[in-house]
């Protein structure tokens, strides 16, 4: 009797813990309200839901190692987690995950997001930021006709291939290496891939480097013409024109066209290749409208830094001054009045704001120290996750339902008592999962169906024996307990075959998967006891209050 | 109480060739299907690729939005508007390897030319070449381990007999339901992978639950030719197996339902396999426990296994005269 009591005492103390894990609570967190996310107290029941059944976002990111191997990954990995994660602390998602997966992955999930591409950015925009001074010694300009020789040498042979697979493709590769992506090169990319397609795919001979360049306003400014960009990028991008370029000074793309006299150029600048300072000393960056500027990005450096950048513009009065941007030159140089403390300011010209603000959402996190490249990625709009939900709910209740009906037109007064176990084993799996923070997906709800029918399997063994024991002739007392112990063996073998198969596919499993295997296995769990203990207590207390039935129906 | 196939006394290993011959015609099949038609149809989170899903606000014509796409898969994925676009093409898949979202990009933009805002994309997922290479060798590395796994606990908990004879015909379930995957173009996605590797527990289970049963029995009778002591098994283990896979299947049908397209292949492959599960518990794991017993025969007759090695002999040639009736048949009340 004090036995039964125990067993109720526990069943009942679950079933309160179970309740009380899956009640409603207020919880903070991020909550997207009129389109921006702000922190808000929401009621919720404390269960996980994976991507594919909010919606979101899911993102693998790689070292990019295309432009160059980087030395000691590992290490550049860690220090890119953690700048990806501020930038997406500040993003502003609700219960975002940021994590490193094996040695060489970066994953980022965001739930809810409906701005898949400015997201992207976000993530991937290198944000190293240089200041650097114009070359006033015309070393560009010295080094032209060494340059036009090169390039005519190199324009010639490449025009004799008569086969000019080789060289497009050669094309291609100096094109994206010089194509950054970034903002500028976004405007900057349809024309000249228009360039390319009217050349076809030769790469361009007619004249050589110096003819391409306009002097600017500035000392070390050019300017191209639109059409012929695509070339200059050609020839800048060529190893022996990079040989030959003046030592000590770096050539930038600016991020902007101007328009001159109704024609649009680009710019080019040539800087002293020593940057006075970089963007590490940034320490705090917000957006603004200005009515001479437009849109612009202030900024504000440290004390250290504002110390060290005071030093250095003080030897540069008068000189021009480029905001290097992921090797882009942000808006024309500014001339340099007087020594500058810790303020200055990005103009970023007729760009909108929000441009702006994730732009100081960068600056404030830092630079990337290794480029990342998205490996794969993942879109979910949040309609389909909500339909996901309803279907998978159906299915569940249906499944309950079928397995009812069965259980009870077959066992009928036991197999009321299986169903009793059941709920219970659906009320314990649901806790379990909330307690252990496990995240709920698409094919987890698949697993969870699925246990709803495999739980009950326990239980029929059960029955089984307990009507083969009642065949011999035994009490009922007895075949009770001796079903209960003969079909012990089997079913314990059976749910540690299964855990154990649910603990590889967690192990070796991703993602979804995971979800699937971590369900499976709290459904096993919670299904071994609900048929062992509960249903074994239920007949206890049968027994107990019939004192002894003389039949059971089973 | 109401019964379902009690106390039956069906002679189910004597139709062993006949199903043999079932279940390798079957497999061959498939096999041949793997060989003349190439591999199964693998979803883009192995092969890398790009997968989008759309959904239009009229029905497009399908060809024009192949026409519109090019070299894509086109699937109609649910009710007319909604269509879903896979690009697996050795190209698309190289232009991933440096950034995988430049493929979902480039079809968001043809498709943006040609139907303006007459869309909307629902889903995109885009894998690079180097994540599906690892996730197949994942998923391989799993499904070998879980057989590992299971081996060496049964081998642990009965005898390698009988663990090797589950493992036989749990290796025969997956063997028949990558046919079935194959034959019926199945595709072959991670949830799919994990159905499979769900199916290695269940197909496991069964035959460990008609095992059981062996074991117990042939603890009770020692004579007993082996032979018998199977059949007997599965008939009295028959109405639970019965019963459990009419709820299980239910389960499965419901998804199968109301779970919609993203859930199909998973369901298709999960009814299926437990068909199969079914069977080869009677039909493979068997008639292969029998084999290993008739050609390692237990040596220590005093120890722990007298009663099987007995009647060895006997076992083979029922197994040579298989329209012998069932000796031995099953009595209810102790011996």
């Amino acid at each position: 009797m004090t036995n039964l009591k125990y067993r109720l005492l526990l069943i009942v103390g679950l079933v309160v813990a179970s309740v009380w894990a899956l009640w409603p609570r207020t919880v903070v967190e991020r909550v997207k309200r009129d389109g921006v996310f702000v922190y808000d107290t929401i009621h919720r029941v404390p269960l996980k839901k994976g991507l594919d059944l909010v919606g979101g976002m899911y993102l693998a990111l790689e070292v990019d190692e295309s432009k160059g191997a980087v030395a000691n990954k590992e290490d550049a990995l860690d220090r890119a987690l953690k700048v990806v994660r501020t930038r997406i602390d500040e993003f502003g998602v609700s219960e975002p995950v940021v994590q490193k997966v094996g040695n060489d992955r970066i994953i980022v999930e965001l739930p809810g997001i409906d701005d898949p591409e400015r997201a992207e950015q976000v993530v991937q925009k290198s944000a190293f930021l240089q200041f650097m001074i114009t070359d006033e010694s015309n070393a560009l300009e010295r080094s032209l006709p060494r340059l036009d020789q090169i390039a005519k040498d190199a324009g010639g042979p490449s025009k004799a291939v008569t086969t000019s697979g080789d060289t497009a493709k050669r094309t291609e590769v100096g094109l994206s290496k010089l194509l950054a992506p970034d903002t500028g090169a976004k405007a900057a990319k349809p024309d000249s891939a228009k360039a390319d397609s009217a050349a076809p795919l030769i790469p361009p001979t007619g004249g050589t480097i110096s003819s391409l360049l306009q002097r600017g306003d500035m000392p070390g400014e050019f300017y191209i013409s639109q059409e012929n960009a695509s070339k200059a990028e050609y020839y800048f991008s060529l190893p022996q024109i990079q040989a030959a370029l003046p030592p000590g000074k770096a050539i930038k793309w600016g991020a902007d066209t101007i328009a001159i006299g109704g024609r649009v150029y680009r710019t080019i600048y040539v800087l002293d290749a020593r940057e006075i300072l970089n963007g590490e000393w940034i320490q705090d960056a917000k957006p603004n409208n200005t009515p001479i500027d437009g849109t612009v990005v202030e900024f504000q450096l440290s004390n250290e830094g504002g110390r060290r950048f005071r030093v250095e513009t003080a030897k540069h009065i008068q000189d021009y001054m480029a905001i290097v941007l992921d090797d882009r030159v942000m808006g024309r140089p500014p001339v340099i009045q007087s020594a500058i403390g810790t303020r200055g300011q990005i103009t970023l010209g007729r760009r909108d704001l929000q441009v702006a603000q994730d732009l100081a959402l960068v600056l404030r996190a830092g630079a990337l120290p290794v480029p990342l490249k998205i490996a794969e990625v993942r879109n979910i709009g949040a309609s389909l996750g909500e339909d996901s939900i309803r279907r998978g709910t159906n299915a569940m209740v249906f499944a309950v339902l079928a397995v009812i009906v069965i259980m009870i037109g077959y066992y009928r007064f036991s197999g009321m008592l299986a169903v009793g176990a059941l709920m219970l084993f659906v009320l314990y799996t649901l806790a379990v999962l909330a307690g252990f923070g496990a995240v709920l997906t698409l094919p987890g709800l698949a697993g969870l169906v699925l246990s709803v029918g495999m739980a009950v399997d326990a239980n029929v063994l059960i029955f089984e024996r307990i009507r083969e024991e009642l065949d011999r002739g035994k009490t009922v007392r007895t075949s009770i307990e001796e079903g209960f112990q003969h079909a012990l063996t089997a079913i314990v073998d059976t749910s540690l075959t299964t855990i154990l198969t649910a603990a590889v596919l967690y192990q070796y499993g991703t993602g979804a998967v995971k979800g699937f295997a971590v369900t499976l296995i709290a459904g096993i769990s919670a299904s071994l006891f609900a048929a062992v203990f509960v249903t074994r207590t239920f007949y206890l207390v049968w027994l107990t209050r019939t004192r002894g039935a003389q039949t059971l129906s089973i | 109480m109401f019964r379902i196939l009690h106390d039956t006394k069906f002679d189910f290993i004597k139709w062993w060739r006949h199903a043999a011959v079932l279940t390798i015609v079957f497999i061959l099949i498939g096999l041949s299907s793997f060989i003349f038609k190439g591999g199964v149809n693998y979803s883009i989170e192995f092969t890398g690729g790009t997968l989008v899903q759309v959904k239009f606000t009229q029905p497009p014509d399908p060809a024009e939005l192949r026409a519109v796409i090019g070299e894509a898969e086109i699937t109609q994925f649910g009710d007319a508007t909604e269509y879903t676009l896979r690009l697996q093409g050795t190209q698309e898949i190289a232009q991933q390897a440096s950034a995988a979202e430049g493929v979902a990009k480039d079809v968001e933009a043809k498709l943006r030319a040609k139907y303006g805002d007459g869309f909307t994309i629902v889903r995109t997922e885009a894998v690079g070449p180097k994540v599906g290479a690892e996730l197949a060798r994942g998923a391989v590395i799993a499904m070998l381990l879980a057989s590992l796994v299971t081996l060496v606990y049964l081998a642990i908990r009965f005898e390698w007999r009988f663990g090797l004879s589950a493992v036989l015909s749990t290796a025969h379930d997956v063997l028949i339901t990558l046919a079935f995957i194959k034959l019926f173009h199945i595709e072959v996605s991670l949830t799919v992978v994990a159905a499979i590797l769900t199916l290695l527990g269940y197909s496991g289970n069964d035959t460990i639950i008609i095992f059981d049963r062996v074991r117990e029995n042939l603890k009770k009778s020692r004579k007993e030719p082996l032979y018998d002591t199977l059949n007997r098994s599965i008939n009295e283990t028959l109405p639970r197996s019965v019963l459990t896979h009419v709820t299980t299947l239910a389960a499965t049908l419901t998804l199968l339902i109301f779970a919609g397209s993203v859930l199909r292949p998973f369901s298709l492959v999960m009814a299926f396999g437990i068909f199969v599960a079914t069977f080869s518990s009677i039909y493979v794991a068997s008639p292969i426990l029998l084999y290993i017993e008739r050609k390692f025969p237990r040596k220590d007759l005093a120890g722990r296994g007298p009663h099987v090695s007995a009647s060895t002999a006997r076992a083979e040639s029922q197994v040579e005269q298989p329209t012998r009736p069932i000796r031995g048949s099953k009595a209810p009340v102790g011996r």
